[in-house]
């Protein structure tokens, strides 16, 4: 499927990803246009229900970006993620898609490279594995 | 309170495969702290049945609700119009949830999305244990308030047995032989003599040994 164009949502921490990701862009560094980011404060603030929701509406891959493990800003905010990351790629299985589509990542505000990398990665990964639904079924769901 | 664990997604998908509208309810007691059941379990395992049944090509209207608490009827009567416009309703309470329902609610079908466990608590976050048994005649007074019905594999009432070692139970080496912490417990409250009174045989007819039982307070009755 070459014409596939992936969507993938970012859960982004305020202090470190969101970050990391404006300074990739004040880097001009590219990376695929097919992430789309959520910015929170801290990884912690997010449920399992947000990602499995994001799957619902229609995104092949989730990725939620922390802080590096014991720089959290909260102290714990970016471990409870990475539990809940991988409770959800339980659920996704369940379901029938592979657990690969949801990823957990730590990198620093001054990684702007490393955002970029993910991004690339992640988007590599999720093409290699294809849409979440059939296509015709998906534009009906979101619709 | 009451644990659960919830039914394997297949088995969820298979007893609901006929249906394109159901109710999924939750239950906001028991099953709400043990993560099985409550409003936000309603919502991961509605996403998850939507997302499935998507893929499979065959889509599902899904009306998802909590009532307070599934056992009693003053709480799920709230729900009797909505309950009407779906085909069934997949209840994720205890096993006491799904038959009020199907009782009460006669005309329609309640599925049970979850397996009841025991009566229990959580020794610590996520990990719950049993501790009762409902056998209806509590012996704790006597076992320093350890419980060897729940917690005896043999259900023994004279250990240890000869399976105990190093405090661990023969069944399962995980499990703490209890009678070993009865024994301990006793020692430090200086009761050990409680195990010394000779007591007569247990008679299990006040456990589920007879059939149904039932709890009457008439006082309460209308």
């Amino acid at each position: 499927m070459t014409d596939f164009e992936p969507k993938i949502v970012a859960f982004c921490c305020n202090f470190c990803a969101f970050a990391a990701a404006d300074l990739a862009g004040a880097m001009r560094l590219q990376y695929p246009p097919n992430v789309r980011i959520v910015r929170l404060p801290c990884t912690g603030k997010v449920d399992a229900l947000h990602l499995l929701k994001a799957f619902e509406s229609g995104a092949d891959g989730v990725f939620v970006a922390g802080c590096m493990e014991g720089e959290c800003h909260f102290l714990e905010g970016n471990l409870r993620a990475r539990k809940r990351v991988a409770y959800v790629k339980r659920l996704i299985a369940e379901v029938g898609l592979e657990p690969e589509r949801v990823e957990m990542f730590n990198l620093s505000s001054a990684m702007g490279g490393r955002f970029a990398e993910i991004a690339e990665e992640m988007t590599a990964r999720v093409k290699r594995l294809g849409p979440t639904v059939p296509a015709r079924r998906k534009e009906a769901a979101e619709s | 309170m009451i644990v659960a664990d919830r039914k394997p997604l297949d088995e969820i998908l298979a007893s609901i495969e006929p249906y394109k509208k159901i109710m999924l309810m939750g239950c906001g007691g028991c099953v709400t702290i043990c993560f099985s059941g409550g409003a936000k379990a309603v919502e991961l395992l509605a996403s998850q049945i939507r997302m499935a049944r998507n893929k499979a090509g065959s889509d599902i209207d899904i009306v998802e609700c909590t009532p307070e608490r599934q056992c009693e009827f003053e709480f799920i009567d709230a729900f009797k119009e909505q309950i009407a416009s779906v085909e069934a309703v997949l209840s994720i309470a205890c096993g006491v949830g799904v038959q009020t329902m199907n009782e009460h609610l006669a005309e329609g079908v309640t599925i049970p999305g979850l397996n009841t466990k025991f009566m229990g608590y959580p020794v610590e976050h996520g990990l719950w244990q049993e501790r009762c048994a409902g056998c209806g005649d509590c012996v704790l007074q006597w076992t320093g308030g350890l419980c060897p019905v729940a917690r005896c594999a043999k259900r023994l009432f004279n250990g240890p047995c000869g399976g105990s070692a190093g405090g661990r139970c023969e069944v399962d080496k995980e499990v703490e032989c209890v009678w070993q912490l009865i024994h301990d417990r006793l020692e430090k409250l200086n009761k050990l003599e409680n195990l010394e009174i000779v007591r007569p045989a247990r008679d299990w007819r006040t456990s589920t040994n007879a059939g149904q039982r039932k709890v009457k307070f008439e006082e309460a009755m209308l």
